[in-house]
């Protein structure tokens, strides 16, 4: 069986250097699949009012639609243009707890992911998607500067 | 328009005679809206014939208390599973950013925590004394029944339309409910709770908010003439929901849960600084239930006013909160009744509880040492307090005995609390037009308009007129709703079957996070 690599994209010029790495790193498996993930910050516990509710799934449709146009699938058209396998994924949720039951449920072997590209004062305190990640995740998280 | 509102209470303030121009101006507004609500208020405060007891806040009761004995104590057997429900443990991965059963109990929330919790208990012990509180507890957690029956229906009989957006509520289970069930009159019925819903929306989910965020502004800058707030408060109102600028409502949406958590702490930290009181307190409380302590009305009095106030504070059997949950996405719509019943505990048993506790504790109600009993005021209306204050002033005051800056907290609460309470009943109102004259950009912009002016004549006119036509408007969409909920609610026992059952055999499991 093949290895699989996750590789976590957040939009940013910075993913397509994880990208960039998972591709090299699956040529030299000898040519894993790639699974590219976006994540979509999302909390289920968060506070709305009535009429973003009543919208709230015509609005998950278009961030869910957006997100494969602009980063799910010309990530994965460079990947197939590497001549590897590709497949996208799109979810909403916490971006480290997200990636890594996406990495659970796909059975992927190792999580590739940029940098964070956010930064200042939120993340000195709460740590960054990415330094979470390293922590919780499940399998072996390389990050890509 | 905020400018010159401003602009106005500037010029109120430097120019004596102008200011009393305009205090004749709130005069006649009073007195013209309260001609204007007179018969309908009478008609719904009506008393049973022989008594002294309103018809509707007996049917409130008996409505509350046949769902609870229909649904087998529902409220208190599936508690345990709403909180599972609202914690997301019963949330399929998958929906991930579909609105959560939490979200729409908290959009529901923060449309019925608010004044009710803070103004309206202090009208309830203030009129009724400590002995309210026992009979609005009780109505509290009769309520959590009728709040399972009518949200359940709400997410059952919603409209899914093609473009992904949801619009649910009384209007559309009793119209569709009634049709499914062959029986006549569904949607006259709807037409009717949907009349009642926009008289509602203008009255306690606007009037009233308005008044009593202009009485607590007062109460810090002192008097000046209430068409100003009410003018301000209108053009921010216009600028969320007409402007479409949803930075204010979000930022509102954020600090108004911070803020109920604030108010419930500050309530807490006044019971516990005054620990040796609450046995007191509670006795005062249990008391007063069954003697009403001299209280006007005595213990029929206390029971009034507690029933009254909890209903109109957790709107539970109203049918507002059925429009408010019927966003969630779920493919159980039994599942929003139980995680909905949670409402009025939150609002009512704990909220509206504490602020009764603060109220008796710190002793604004004047006690005549000789009886035990509580002095009345010289209308004999209302218990006698400290300052002579009532509603919001009076619990603004009895913080204030404790915590001396609190009413400064309470006041920017009470605004926001206010603010929020028009955002949500502004959407109830609107789904209730937009059901009655079609959904279109004009039809919507002239409800919007008559809401924005609605405010101010809210903020002018007297607590007195305002209240009863607020609590007149609010109870009037319970007769309606809870009449049409008695046919429905066998709908809702066949779901409550199916799903206990699917429960119990385990089918339905929790997902692993």
């Amino acid at each position: 069986m093949s290895m699989k690599l996750v590789v976590g994209l957040d939009g940013h010029a910075t993913g397509e250097r994880a990208l960039d790495h998972a591709i090299a790193l699956a040529k030299m498996a000898g040519g894993a699949e790639i699974l590219v993930v976006h994540i979509i910050e999302w909390s289920p516990y968060s506070f709305h009012t009535a009429e973003e509710n009543a919208m709230r799934h015509k609005r998950r449709e278009e961030e869910i639609t957006l997100a494969q146009d602009r980063i799910i699938a010309p990530a994965i058209k460079a990947v197939e243009a590497a001549g590897l396998n590709a497949n996208g994924k799109v979810r909403h949720g916490d971006v480290a707890d997200t990636l890594d039951a996406i990495t659970k449920e796909e059975k992927g072997d190792q999580i590739i992911v940029a940098r964070a590209s956010d930064g200042g004062f939120a993340s000195r305190i709460f740590g960054s998607a990415t330094s979470n990640l390293v922590m919780s995740a499940s399998v072996p998280v390389t990050v890509v500067n | 328009m905020k400018k010159f509102g401003l602009i106005a209470g500037l010029l109120a303030m430097a120019n004596p005679a102008w200011a009393q121009e305009a205090q004749s101006l709130d005069a006649r507004v009073n007195e013209a809206f309260a001609n204007a609500t007179g018969p309908f208020v009478s008609f719904i405060f009506a008393p049973i014939p022989g008594t002294s007891f309103p018809w509707i806040v007996m049917w409130l009761v008996i409505g509350a208390s046949i769902f609870t004995i229909y649904f087998g104590l529902v409220q208190f057997r599936f508690f345990g599973h709403a909180i599972k429900l609202v914690k997301g443990d019963y949330s399929d991965p998958n929906d991930a950013g579909e609105v959560s059963h939490f979200q729409a109990l908290a959009t529901a929330l923060s449309g019925t925590v608010g004044l009710g919790n803070i103004a309206g208990v202090a009208v309830a012990v203030g009129i009724g004394g400590p002995g309210a509180t026992f009979w609005m507890i009780l109505a509290g957690l009769l309520g959590m029944a009728s709040k399972f029956t009518e949200c359940t229906l709400g997410v059952k009989y919603r409209n899914e339309y093609p473009d992904g957006t949801v619009s649910g509520g009384p209007m559309y289970y009793i119209s569709k409910g009634f049709n499914e069930l062959g029986l006549p009159g569904g949607k006259i019925l709807a037409v009717l709770f949907s009349i009642f819903c926009i008289l509602g929306a203008l009255g306690g989910g606007n009037m009233f908010q308005a008044n009593q965020a202009h009485v607590q502004i007062t109460q810090i800058t002192g008097a000046y003439p209430g068409w100003i707030t009410g003018l301000v408060f209108a053009a921010v109102v216009f600028a969320v929901i007409v402007g479409g600028i949803k930075s204010i409502a979000r930022v509102t949406e954020k600090v108004v849960p911070f803020m109920g958590v604030m108010y419930v702490g500050a309530a807490l930290i006044v019971l516990l600084v005054n620990y040796n009181m609450i046995g007191w307190a509670i006795g005062q409380i249990f008391a007063g239930a069954f003697t009403g302590l001299g209280v006007a009305g005595g213990m029929v009095g206390a029971l009034i006013q507690g029933f009254k106030r909890a209903a109109f504070s957790n709107e539970a059997g109203v049918g507002s909160a059925a429009i408010a949950h019927s966003a969630v996405k779920t493919k159980e719509p039994i599942t929003e009744g139980f995680v909905s019943l949670l409402e009025p505990l939150i609002d009512t048993v704990v909220i509206c509880t504490m602020t009764a506790l603060v109220i008796i504790i710190s002793q604004q109600l004047l006690i005549d040492q000789a009886t035990g009993n509580y002095m009345l005021n010289e209308a004999g209306s209302a218990i006698a307090t400290v300052d002579g204050n009532s509603g919001v002033a009076l619990t603004s005051a009895a913080f204030g005995s404790a915590i001396s800056w609190f009413p400064f907290v309470l006041a920017i609460a009470v605004i926001l609390f206010a603010f929020s309470t028009m955002i949500s009943w502004s959407y109830y109102g609107l789904k209730a037009w937009t059901y009655l004259f079609g959904e279109g950009k004009t039809t919507e912009l002239i409800f919007k308009i008559i809401f924005c002016v609605f405010i101010v004549i809210g903020a002018a006119a007297n607590l007195g007129p305002v209240i009863d036509f607020s609590d007149a408007a609010i109870f009037a969409m319970a007769v309606v709703n809870i009449f049409c909920l008695y046919f429905l609610m066998k709908v809702v026992r066949a779901e409550l079957a199916s799903y206990a059952g699917r429960l119990k055999s385990g089918e339905i499991k929790p997902f692993v996070h």
